[in-house]
This record gives structure tokens, C-alpha cells and sequence, in this order.
């Protein structure tokens, strides 16, 4: 009984705060809207047994992609209003692909709980007595390690690439250049002269 | 009792609003993105599902998979939007032409 009640709970929530992501006028709103989508998701695994992947969408999506949009949206100076200009043009054929798309998928799981497609066999049937967050390790650091390798190469990708997309020279910016400033004598920088008097010198 | 089609309708219909979002909000890129990331958290959410009811740990695993490709495409994806901003100073999606594709 209170696994249904907090199913309907934590899927309500999360399919009000997805329409709310999309449709809201501000965009700070939007990501706020988003946070709140990801954190009921994350009730929503946890429900089914998956506490690793329910902490894990915490961490990095409400942790860092949805800081990484609001840093984004509050870095921008934009028009708030103008962007709103297109959504009524084209809310009627995104309605349309939708629910086409959603109707199929809801097509796809009648045709699949009516007859039941038996598996071959489990790839990595969950263990009874490990708790989840071990028996995943357990999975990925042996079955999947060159995966998990990749996974880490995409990020590094990704990190690299943002940083070169984003980064700038500022031209006419003054930098410190050590190798020059060590390389300077004194000899080089200093000039003894005599001027004569009332006559100066020329630089 | 929840079964693994209640979880499904979920994933659909957040899928679905994921699809809506990216056509409907076509001036703003940065709730472009954020629609895009619906999509993934519904998939993962499927994912999570299947594995859960099957018994199956690689459902799980793959999904770490997903939030991984995910953030990653989160990060390209801004700086992508920063740098066109910078440029050209909206985020229109309407008129990006720049290279006449």
C-alpha cells in the first residue's frame, strides 16, 4: 500500500515538473522545475531496488548538470520575452509528435505484457544476498571495465572540449612571461650616461 | 501492486513531454537542452525499470552508461550555447544559418 502511494506520489511530481521544465517563461524556473523532476526520478529508482543509480542521478544531475545550467542561464543576458515568441506556432505539431509517440510506445508495452518475449537467459541476474551498490561494482569492474574506461574517455572528451570551445584569447591583455623575465640582465636593462648639463637625453 | 507497466507509462509520458519540449520551445536553446535531458532521464528511468523486474543487473549498469553520455553532452552542448551567444548574441534556434547547411 505505501509502495503505490509513493509511486503515484513521486510520478506525479515528476510528470508535473517535466510540463512545468518546458513550458515555464524563465528559464531559472525551468532548471528549479528540472531539479525537482530529477529528484523525484530518483525516488522513483529507488523504489524498484536501484539505490546506487537513484543517488547517482542526485549527484551529478541536480549536483552538477543543473548547476552547470543555471550558471549558464544566469551568465547569459537574455531576453526572456522574445524567447517565448514561437511557442504557440509550434505547440500544435509538437503536441502532435508526442502523443503519436507516446501512443506508440504504449502500444509497444500492451503488445509486450500481453505475450511475453522470453529471454535466452538473464546477462547478470541480480544477487539475492549482495547489496546493490556492491553487486554493481562487482558487475562493472570486471564484466564491464573497458566500458567503464570509455565512459571515462567520453567525459574526458567532454571536458576538453568544453574548455576549447569556451576558452578565449583576449588580445591586449598584458601577460606575465617568466621565461622573459628571468632571461632579463641588468647590464641589458640599465644604461649609465652623463648628460651635459640642461642638455637631457635621448631614450 | 506496481507493476513494470506503471513505470513504463511514466518513462512515456516523460518522453513524450521531452519530444514536445524540444519542438515547442524553438527560440530557446537552453530549454532545448534541458528537454533533451528528460528524454535521457525517461530512458534511464525504462532502464531502470526493465532491470529492476527482470532481476537483471545490466539494466542498471547500462544506465550509468546514459547519465554518463548524458552530462557529457550537457557540458558540449552549453558551451556550444555560450559560444553562440557570444557570437551572435540570442539563442535562436530559428536562425541558425551561419553555415548555410
Amino acid at each position: 500500500m505505501i509502495q503505490a502511494l509513493a509511486f503515484y506520489l513521486f510520478a506525479t511530481i515528476v510528470i508535473v515538473s517535466a510540463a512545468l521544465t518546458i513550458t515555464a517563461r524563465n528559464p531559472v524556473h525551468a532548471v528549479l522545475w528540472l531539479i525537482l523532476a530529477f529528484f523525484n526520478a530518483a525516488g522513483l529508482m529507488v523504489l524498484v531496488g536501484a539505490e546506487f543509480i537513484a543517488m547517482l542521478l542526485v549527484i551529478v544531475y541536480v549536483g552538477a548538470v543543473a548547476v552547470l545550467f543555471l550558471f549558464v542561464v544566469m551568465m547569459l543576458n537574455i531576453d526572456f520575452a522574445e524567447l517565448r515568441a514561437g511557442f504557440v506556432r509550434y505547440a500544435a505539431l509538437g503536441a502532435v509528435l508526442a502523443i503519436g509517440l507516446a501512443a506508440e510506445i504504449m502500444v509497444a508495452f500492451g503488445a509486450w505484457s500481453a505475450g511475453k518475449i522470453e529471454l535466452a537467459r538473464r546477462a547478470a541476474p541480480t544477487p539475492e544476498t549482495v547489496p546493490n551498490i556492491e553487486a554493481i561494482g562487482m558487475l562493472l569492474y570486471t564484466r564491464y571495465l573497458f566500458v567503464f574506461e570509455g565512459a571515462g574517455l567520453v567525459l574526458l572528451v567532454a571536458m576538453i572540449g568544453a574548455i576549447v570551445l569556451t576558452h578565449r584569447d583576449r588580445t591586449g591583455s598584458r601577460k606575465q612571461n617568466i621565461a622573459r623575465q628571468n632571461a632579463r640582465r641588468p647590464q641589458d636593462a640599465t644604461r649609465n650616461t652623463q648628460p651635459t648639463v640642461g642638455g637631457g637625453i635621448d631614450l | 501492486m506496481i507493476g513494470l507497466g506503471h513505470y513504463l507509462v511514466v518513462g512515456a509520458i516523460l518522453f513524450a513531454l521531452g519530444v514536445f519540449g524540444i519542438i515547442a520551445n524553438r527560440k530557446n536553446l537552453i530549454v532545448m537542452l534541458m528537454a533533451i535531458e528528460l528524454i535521457l532521464l525517461a530512458v534511464n528511468l525504462n532502464f531502470v525499470a526493465f532491470s529492476g523486474y527482470l532481476h537483471d543487473l545490466v539494466g542498471q549498469v547500462f544506465a550509468m552508461f546514459v547519465l554518463t553520455v548524458a552530462a557529457g553532452e550537457a557540458a558540449i552542448g552549453l558551451a556550444i550555447l555560450v559560444i553562440y551567444f557570444r557570437s551572435r548574441g540570442t539563442i535562436s534556434v530559428d536562425d541558425v544559418n551561419r553555415m548555410k547547411g
